[in-house]
């Protein structure tokens, strides 16, 4: 490499560019905080939806699902289901009470987790709610 | 080895090849699930697999940057490493930490686990690679805090050089922004926006300054080019990680309700991102054709080389493929994803430590430089073996990625998601015959340790 370049001009690129960037990247996190509010529709925010995002968390519905595309890619993408079940809670709550125990033969299964009534509701809601955020338009269609 | 406290790298790279041979089980199990949905159903549902090898994967390449570390800071400080008895004291906690948890995920339902584990108190689990219950995570960072802790002192109350430095600076940022793993709010957009500090942060951040200095230190050794000339290429190659990188994240901000300004600035830094990759690839060759010695180590040589052309391919490449908005609007959240995750965790990350390993371990077991000729001989079949069955890991899950795009993304009569998934079971077929491949790679890398034969002289 270039004797023109030298060790100490490397090192202060490293360390000049990385607070500069990092600093502009908490500005710009800052940005995006004070407008998320009318992206996420945080108003719509019930303990029903809370309650629906811990019934979410606790029995790792992302370890198959995707939800706004991130998380597993065995089973259905779930940011868009309410839609794509005719806007519908009681068609997801239907779904997820009727998985059979032992699964399905030869299809890919989803465990039945005999959740409670109100869990039940609470991530329908929360499915819900999360298909009323502003994603920019993603996913490309109905499927997913 | 020149200081005898190194030694304790070794039980650090044993736990680590231990936990990768777990990890590579359950991949085969879950690549049997993609094809047989029912397969081990309802006993290892889907997502508990995927746990215990995502899991299983982050903490043996914990386990395996930390012992590089203990081999390492000795050498580059020129003393031994400040607390040998807190280096193996933490290794057994952090081993029985982590087995207690595969246990738990696999032993009773996750809802049990976070329940017992008292997740209402602190809600942290049930987010991809974050599945840890609170009180392991808490467990990850004494962890960390103690080894930073030792390796801090060693580095501090010694010779001062840029590969330490750098390793230090890449280690202090993972424990930084693993805290952000403690930060679970009810509003998922946040929740998202932040989980990315975690894990883009590291694997596109604070890891490669990991990686850079291991690479940089393998280098050094078998090579003997100048450190000079080393040590500045390491500050380019990290200071171009860091100034693509952290505006980078950006990337992922295209669809998660973040503004859309994002699909701007995250498609431009993060189409820069493989810049750095290129460079270590650049890097590495350069200094093996400017070569000083010829180090008996043929294998540790072969090791650098491949992390530093994987990583561009994994990463680079086929990072790049995905990365602009137009085309991410497509394929985020597809087989593409995991085609990518998959070569740049394994080029970019298990290389490199096997790379370490390659170099450390033959020394620490009490040979002269390297392993016998036969042994490497093995040692390069197996590299050859998983590196090709990898690549065609990622070349069957890119095939399946573009069809299911096609299937069930585009056109006026998109199929549903399961409907697609039947259409492209072939694909997920030979996935699963080069994942037996990649064990199949993995078994001949155990077996180079047990090969003898003449010892090669230093
Ligand atoms: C072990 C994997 C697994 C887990 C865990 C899982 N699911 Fe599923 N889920 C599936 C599969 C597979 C399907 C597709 C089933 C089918 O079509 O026969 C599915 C389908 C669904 C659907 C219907 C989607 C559609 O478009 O047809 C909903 C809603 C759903 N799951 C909700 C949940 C929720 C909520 C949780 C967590 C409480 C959860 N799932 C956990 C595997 C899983
Ligand atoms: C034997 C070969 C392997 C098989 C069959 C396999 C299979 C799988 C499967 C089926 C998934 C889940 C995909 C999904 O979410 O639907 C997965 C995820 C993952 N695996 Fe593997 N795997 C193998 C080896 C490896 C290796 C060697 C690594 C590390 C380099 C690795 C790293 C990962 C990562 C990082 C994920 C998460 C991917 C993502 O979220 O995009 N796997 N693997
Ligand atoms: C060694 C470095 C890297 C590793 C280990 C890595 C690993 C991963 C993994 C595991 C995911 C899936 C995350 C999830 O499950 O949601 C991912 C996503 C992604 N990566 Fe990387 N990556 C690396 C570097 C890069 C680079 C350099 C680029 C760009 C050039 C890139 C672009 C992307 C994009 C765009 C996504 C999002 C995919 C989606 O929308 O679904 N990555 N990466
Ligand atoms: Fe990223």
């Amino acid at each position: 490499m270039s004797e023109m370049f030298t060790k100490s001009m490397a090192r202060n690129m490293f360390y000049g560019g990385s607070v500069f960037f990092f600093l502009l990247f908490l500005g710009l996190t800052f940005d995006t905080m004070s407008v998320l509010p009318e992206r996420d529709h945080r108003e719509n925010i019930t303990p029903e939806v809370a309650r629906g995002k811990m019934v979410w968390e606790v029995n790792n519905c992302v370890g198959c699902h995707s939800l706004m595309g991130e998380g597993a890619y065995f089973a259905p993408e779930l940011a868009n289901v309410y839609n794509r079940f005719g806007n519908s809670k009681d068609a997801i709550i239907g779904f997820i009470k009727s998985r059979p125990v032992d699964g399905i033969p030869g299809r890919r299964s989803m465990p039945q987790f005999n959740l409670s009534d109100d869990d039940l509701n609470a991530v329908a809601e929360f499915l819900k709610w999360t298909s009323e955020i502003d994603d920019a338009g993603w996913p490309p269609n109905i499927q997913g | 080895m020149q200081y005898q406290s190194q030694a304790v790298a070794k039980p650090y790279f044993i736990a680590a090849l231990g936990l990768f041979a777990g990890q590579i089980l359950f991949g085969l199990i879950m690549g049997l699930q993609y094809v047989m949905g029912d397969f081990l159903f309802p006993e290892i549902p889907f997502n508990v697999a995927r746990m215990v090898h995502t899991n299983l994967l982050i903490v043996w390449l914990l386990f395996g940057f930390m012992g590089a570390a203990y081999y390492m800071v000795p050498e580059e400080s020129e003393r031994e490493i400040h607390s040998p008895k807190l280096a193996l004291a933490l290794f057994w906690i952090f081993l029985i930490a982590g087995a207690l948890t595969i246990v738990g995920y696999l032993a009773v339902p996750y809802a049990t686990l976070a329940k017992i584990t008292g997740n209402d108190l602190l809600p942290t689990m049930g987010r991809e690679f974050l599945e840890q219950p609170t009180i392991t995570k808490i467990g990850i960072v004494i962890v960390v805090l103690g080894f930073l802790f030792n390796i801090t002192m060693t580095v501090l109350k010694g010779r001062k050089t840029v590969v330490s430095s750098v390793m230090l600076i890449g280690f202090w940022g993972l424990a930084i922004f693993f805290l952000f793993s403690f930060y679970n709010p009810e509003n998922l957009v946040l929740d998202k926006y932040f989980w990315w500090w975690v894990v883009h942060l590291w694997v596109e951040g604070v890891w490669e300054l990991i990686l850079g200095s291991i690479l940089a230190f393998v280098l050094i050794k078998v090579t003997g080019v100048d450190r000079e000339v080393i040590e500045k290429w390491l500050y380019i190659i990290i200071a171009m990680t860091l100034i693509t990188g952290i505006i980078g994240t950006g990337h992922h901000y295209y669809w998660i309700g973040a503004p859309e300004y994002w699909q701007v600035l995250g498609s431009i830094f993060s189409a820069l991102e493989p810049i750095p990759f290129f460079m270590m690839a650049v890097f590495a060759f350069n200094m093996v054709n400017q070569r000083r010695r010829e180090h008996p180590n043929k294998a540790a040589t072969l090791w650098a080389l491949g992390t530093a052309v994987m990583a561009f391919l994994g990463a680079g490449v086929w990072g790049f493929l995905h990365t602009l908005a137009p085309v991410n609007f497509y394929t985020h959240g597809s087989q593409i994803t995991a085609a990518h995750g998959h070569m740049a965790f394994y080029g970019a990350y298990v290389m490199i430590v096997l790379c370490i390993i390659s170099y450390s371990m033959p020394l620490m077991r009490g040979r002269a430089a390297a392993n016998p000729p036969k042994a490497q001989v093995v040692e390069m079949w197996a590299f050859w073996v998983m590196t090709i069955s990898m690549v065609f890991i990622t070349l069957f899950l890119t095939g399946a990625g573009i069809l299911q795009i096609w299937l069930q993304r585009m056109g006026d009569t998109p199929m549903s998601f399961m409907a697609g998934q039947d259409q492209i079971a072939l694909f997920y077929w030979l996935r699963e015959i080069a994942g037996v491949g990649f064990l199949i790679g993995l078994i001949t890398y155990f077996i180079s340790f047990f090969v003898g034969g003449e010892e090669q002289a230093s």
